[in-house]
């Protein structure tokens, strides 16, 4: 399987980055590790005419503390959030979800950014950004902005990201405690569900990925939290768009969402 | 667009299209066919080598991607006529039934004992979820791989 003719260009700036996308516009894809891009390109489920690699781009490839919150920068691989002392000191649902991704082999490559922006409805890190409330640090042409995580998510591989901006880092406020607890799909690795829940002082923060079309906050499970785990029972209350397939039909995976939830709640 | 690869320690320079996957440019460039292309879609691991240290699957990476980088295929892991204590530890326990997976599960040993050199048999068989032997010999795999550890740390 062989992609469709494109050019390819290694990006050596965030801002030249931003400028080739202004340039080539819906033409140009951006690619880091380019686990989901790739893969699509080869079915030719995508064809680009430009590839912009932002892979070497060392700017947007660190992770920092700044006050209470940790800044992930897009480039860090899942195999660097699964090892990364400050990280697992301060985020360490991250760290839990990162490592639950692919394999070996797919966490040398994909990245954070990337992984957010092509917005997979059944990927892992959807549920953590929105149980920790994280914002998305965005760039473009008209300069940066941050977007909530939970504004993020829009729909199937659909975010707030705008067409000339690129995802430069994640700022996740520091958790006192996490987890990320996930029903993987057994040949993919992707999750069938998978449910972050995060200490918020004496009550919690929920985030569903795999479960809707667009991953969500359990905020009916989230304002029924008394400290133990039956507010599990309302995991989907609310959600008009679950998702049903040939792994798991609606009732299986509200089902699963519900156990999940309770998981989480119960290993806090 | 001309890419420069070193590949088991020696420079390749040559002229390729962007879209020739790493699989492929080590394969039918530098005709390194001990990297196998089994399911061509990231899923069986067959393709596995290092870049710059890290297993990936070779057919999900752009050869102009891994421009400037440093290859290891297995092809490069033997020192002269000694076998890696890897491979040796595969010859040793029989971790091969067909052949065609192994390649790829010794490259991806290399990734799994690098980053954590004393395993546990669970630890191992975690480690290999990204590689697929569909003669299912995991058993020996994983039994090469605990031996391998072991000749390692000496």
């Amino acid at each position: 399987m062989i992609p469709a003719k494109f050019e390819y260009i290694k990006a050596s700036s965030v801002g030249e980055a931003i400028d080739l996308l202004e340039k080539h516009g819906f033409d140009a894809k951006i690619v880091s590790g380019g686990h989901s891009l790739i893969p699509a390109m080869k079915l030719r489920l995508a064809t680009p005419e430009v590839l912009i690699d932002i892979r070497g781009i060392a700017e947007i490839n660190t992770i920092t503390e700044e006050g209470n919150e940790l800044v992930v920068g897009a480039n860090c691989t899942h195999h660097e959030l699964t090892i990364n002392p400050l990280v697992k000191e301060h985020v360490n649902v991250l760290a839990q979800a990162a490592k639950c991704i692919g394999d070996i082999q797919v966490r040398n490559r994909g990245t954070l950014g990337g992984s957010l922006a092509h917005a997979d409805p059944a990927s892992d890190y959807p549920a953590t950004v929105l149980a920790c409330d994280a914002t998305i640090v965005v760039q473009g042409k008209s300069g940066s902005r941050t977007i909530a995580a939970t504004d993020f998510f829009q729909g199937l591989f659909t975010t707030a990201l705008g067409e000339d901006e690129i995802i430069t880092a994640v700022r996740f406020p520091k958790v006192t405690k996490g987890t990320y607890q996930k029903f993987f799909q057994s040949a993919s690795r992707f999750a069938v569900v998978g449910v972050a829940a995060v200490k918020d002082g004496d009550g919690v923060k929920i985030g569903v990925t795999g479960v809707a079309g667009v991953p969500y906050r359990a905020t009916v499970a989230e304002n029924a939290y008394d400290g133990g785990s039956s507010c599990a029972v309302h995991a989907v209350d609310g959600v008009d768009d679950i998702m049903s397939d040939h792994f798991a039909d609606e009732e299986y995976r509200s089902h699963l969402a519900k156990v999940y939830v309770k998981r989480a709640l119960e290993a806090l | 667009m001309n890419i420069s690869i070193t590949v088991n320690g020696k420079i390749h320079t040559h002229d390729i299209e962007p879209r020739v996957s790493l699989a492929q440019f080590l394969r039918e460039n530098l005709d390194l066919t001990g990297t196998h292309i089994g399911c061509d879609t990231s899923g069986c691991g067959a393709c596995t080598v290092t870049l710059d240290g890290a297993a990936v699957k070779s057919c999900t990476v752009l050869a102009v991607q891994a421009d400037g980088g440093e290859i290891t295929t297995i092809e490069g892991l033997a020192n002269g006529d000694e076998m890696h204590p890897i491979q040796a530890a595969f010859k040793e326990n029989h971790g091969l039934q067909c052949g065609f997976c192994t390649p790829g599960m010794v490259m991806t040993a290399v990734d799994i004992l690098k980053n954590n050199p004393d395993p546990t048999e669970t630890e191992i068989r975690h480690g290999l979820e990204g590689n697929f032997c569909r003669c299912t010999g995991y058993h020996n795999i994983v039994k090469s791989i605990q031996h391998a550890a072991e000749q390692m740390k000496g």
